[in-house]
């Protein structure tokens, strides 16, 4: 804050207390000369009068009070504009200090996996049980709480992977996030051309009933516009996050309107990096337990 | 009877009517929401019912609408009757309460649609914001001319706190609602950032200090010592308080963006301003609750003073848990829980509702021209009513709001949070259902109020105008 409005709101907040101070004061009554029972000697609406009983003692030390533990605080903590306190007391340094003590206080526990790998560790109770932990807090809101996904979230515990299933790729999903992409194709290939590659799309595994004809025309469309990314035969790239299309588990949901929406439309979902938030073995960690749920 | 030597009490009866039509229609919504909140499926999957839709409808319905109806018809009894003079400009007033009516319908169609600016408290779109400021001055003119001709020489406390609301709330409303229209119903604020939050809690924090504080504040400065029959209990009191409430008031608002980016020194001024703050709020409950000195025995039949006195425990109580709520600490586990759902009822359903539900019955039947309400029976029914439902609504907010404070800041002994946010959404099952009985049990005690406010005016001779008394 410049040196102007520093000053502003300092001079601001002294004169508010003590303006109030004053006026306390100036309206304390002397005890020799307190008595009850008299009024102003106004009178408003018929009957309407005030007494000026003294201010009660309590109530006044209560005044006194607030206002002197506030000065004090001034005096401690941040509050009169630049003046930082004679505590150094920051809400900033206090995050950070709460930071450091957590890490000191728990980082050991999660380090001790430190020379185990992450399929080992899928093994072992302990790290099972913390990585747990560590998904109920930062994945359940999305993957679930029983780590079966839902619309548009995968599920963890199926086997199936859009990124493929990898101790080192699973870090690497969690580490830095993920962004799959499908381009809309409604614009290239038309109504007609989108129904067909739904049909052919939905007979990979083995759903749908369309004409012979109908199916040619489709995969010769998949072939042109989504083979590269999906693969001849539909089974998908792990490399780029493209799912295998004959397996028959749906990310979106599998009905022919579903898949047509997101041929015509594309899609966009995004998994978010989580590695300003976990530390590097806290990962590792939750890696194992998401790798443990898929160990049968 | 020539009109200037008579009282203006047609706009005063319009206003405490539709203070309790609008008291019933906010509370029943607020009973809705309440239940949607144990029951989701109450929304119907109807848009216009979802709680982000109907939950400022509920509380624009009950502090504008309800309040605010309250407040202004009060002013313009009170004013009256204490400046000895008829009420100024007429026809302006008739505006005010057309016009302020017209606000509250706008309110009730747009909220549902969803229309919103999207700021707590000042949700209604820049058409509707620029009506209340026409009316808000309107009012401010009838009220200000009517202190002007006074026929008396001195102000009546009563009437600093109500002009401070009236000011007051024509700043907050004009600074907070700054914006730049891209459309009929869109507009975007003039603040951005932190800035805009800090602009927002100062406005928010001052509704309730205002609106809901000094407004309220000068309602009971009439109407206890006028029931209690009884002095006010100090002048020089009134006076410290007045000016200490009104001042420290305008600072409290950072303690609604306590650990956010809004700048450390701003949030400790935020807080300690909030603690000064508790001696002057006492002061309207002491000055209220001491008036009864020398008459308590009153207590034991009037049930109207029993209103009055209740209301103002609450404030007391409100008052004080508001300044502990604020200090840092305290925030940190009380925030973003149903605590603070608690905290705001105990002011707005104890003191709020409970002063204007005493006032009105001391008010209906003096400007309807009848001895006293239809049945002071039912008074003591709807107080006890609406005295347990309060109870079990804060009561049960407040174990709700440590216990969700206390779960979300639970850690296993590697440095995970023990408990999801569903764990707690779960454990707070069994106290929304108490919360639900609670404000279901206070809508009844108003509906309660609604039928001997409606046996009192329409039993009997329609009054005569009440002559302005001559100043002592």
């Amino acid at each position: 804050m410049s040196a102007g409005w520093n000053a502003f709101v300092i001079g601001l907040v002294l004169i508010q207390v003590l303006g109030a101070l004053w006026l306390l004061m100036s309206l304390t009554s002397n005890p020799q000369d307190e008595g009850e029972g008299d009024t102003t000697g106004h009178t408003w609406d018929g009957d309407l009068k005030e007494y000026n009983n003294p201010l009660p003692r309590w109530w006044l030390y209560l005044f006194w009070l607030t206002a002197i533990w506030m000065l004090v605080y001034l005096v401690i903590y941040p509050g009169l504009g630049n003046i930082a306190g004679s505590l150094g007391w920051s809400q900033t340094g206090q995050y950070e200090e709460e930071i450091a003590a957590a890490d000191a206080r728990y980082g050991d526990i999660f380090a001790a996996f430190n020379d185990m790998t992450v399929a080992d560790m899928a093994a072992e109770p302990e790290a099972v049980r913390l990585g747990r932990n560590l998904y109920l807090n930062n994945c359940a809101t999305c993957h679930g709480s029983d780590a079966r996904g839902a619309r548009g979230f995968p599920n963890l515990s199926d086997g199936i992977w859009q990124y493929g299933g990898d101790p080192a790729v699973i870090v690497q999903t969690i580490t830095n996030g993920r962004i799959g992409v499908m381009p809309a194709l409604g614009a290239a290939l038309g109504e007609g051309g989108t129904d067909e590659v739904v049909a052919y799309v939905q007979s990979l595994s083995g759903a749908g009933s369309a004409d012979p004809a109908v199916l040619a025309a489709g995969q010769q469309k998949y072939v042109q516009f989504c083979s590269a990314c999906h693969g001849a035969t539909g089974q998908g790239m792990a490399a780029l996050g493209a799912p295998d299309l004959s397996d028959d588990s749906w990310l979106h949901g599998g009905s022919a309107e579903i898949i047509r929406d997101i041929i015509m439309n594309g899609r966009q979902n995004q998994m978010p990096a989580q590695r300003d938030l976990l530390s590097e073995e806290r990962i590792r960690v939750l890696a194992a337990y998401v790798l443990s749920l898929n160990a049968e | 009877m020539a009109d200037s030597k008579s009282y203006n009490d047609g706009v005063v009866r319009q206003f405490a009517i539709m203070t309790v039509v609008w008291g019933i229609v906010g509370m029943a919504v607020g009973v809705l929401i309440a239940a949607q909140l144990l029951w989701p499926a109450l929304n119907f999957d109807v848009p216009w019912l979802s709680f982000g839709r109907i939950r400022p409808l509920h509380t624009n319905a009950v502090i504008f609408a309800f309040g605010g109806s309250a407040l202004i018809g009060t002013s313009m009894y009170v004013v009256q009757r204490t400046c000895h003079v008829r009420l100024f400009a007429g026809p302006l007033a008739s505006f005010t309460f057309w016009g302020w009516q017209l606000v509250i319908l706008l309110a009730a169609i747009t909220l549902p649609l969803g229309l919103t600016q999207g700021k707590e408290y000042a949700e209604l779109i820049w058409p509707i914001d620029l009506l209340i400021t026409v009316v808000w001055v309107a009012y401010g003119i009838v009220y200000f001319g009517t202190i002007a001709t006074r026929r008396v020489k001195h102000i009546y406390v009563a009437n600093w706190f109500y002009a401070a609301f009236i000011i007051t709330v024509a700043l907050l409303h004009i600074v907070n609602s700054l914006a730049i229209p891209v459309g009929l119903l869109q507009s975007y604020s003039i603040y951005a950032g932190v800035v805009d939050g800090m602009v927002q809690w100062w406005y928010g924090h001052n509704a309730v200090g205002f609106f809901l504080t000094a407004g309220f504040l000068g309602m009971m400065y009439y109407f206890v010592p006028k029931q209690a029959g009884r002095p006010v209990y100090s002048y020089r009191l009134s006076v410290v308080h007045f000016w200490a409430l009104i001042s420290i008031y305008m600072w409290a608002g950072p303690h609604h963006l306590h650990y956010t980016t809004l700048p450390d020194w701003a949030q400790s001024l935020g807080m300690v301003f909030s603690l000064l703050l508790l001696a002057p709020s006492w002061g309207g409950m002491i000055n209220g609750i001491m008036t009864l000195s020398g008459a308590w025995h009153k207590l034991r039949t009037d049930p109207i003073l029993k209103f009055m006195i209740v209301s103002l425990s609450f404030y007391g109580m409100s008052t004080f848990e508001g300044p502990m709520m604020s200090i840092k600490t305290v925030n940190a586990l009380s925030h973003y829980t149903d605590w603070t759902i608690g905290h705001v009822h105990s002011g707005a359903l104890g003191w709020v509702a409970m002063i204007t539900m005493g006032c009105l019955y001391n008010l209906i039947p003096r400007l309807y021209g009848r001895e006293q309400m239809y049945s002071v029976k039912l008074i003591d029914v709807h107080f006890w009513t609406s005295t347990i439902g309060v109870v079990l609504y804060i009561a049960s907010m407040w174990i709700a709001g440590v216990m969700q404070g206390l779960m979300w800041r639970a850690v296993n002994n590697d440095g995970t949070l023990t408990y999801s946010f569903i764990e707690s959404l779960q454990a707070t099952y069994p106290y929304y259902a108490v919360r639900l009985l609670g404000g279901a049990l206070f809508l009844v005690g108003t509906c309660i109020m609604a039928y001997n406010v409606w046996k009192t005016i329409s039993t009997g001779e329609r009054s005569a105008l009440q002559p302005v008394a001559e100043p002592a």
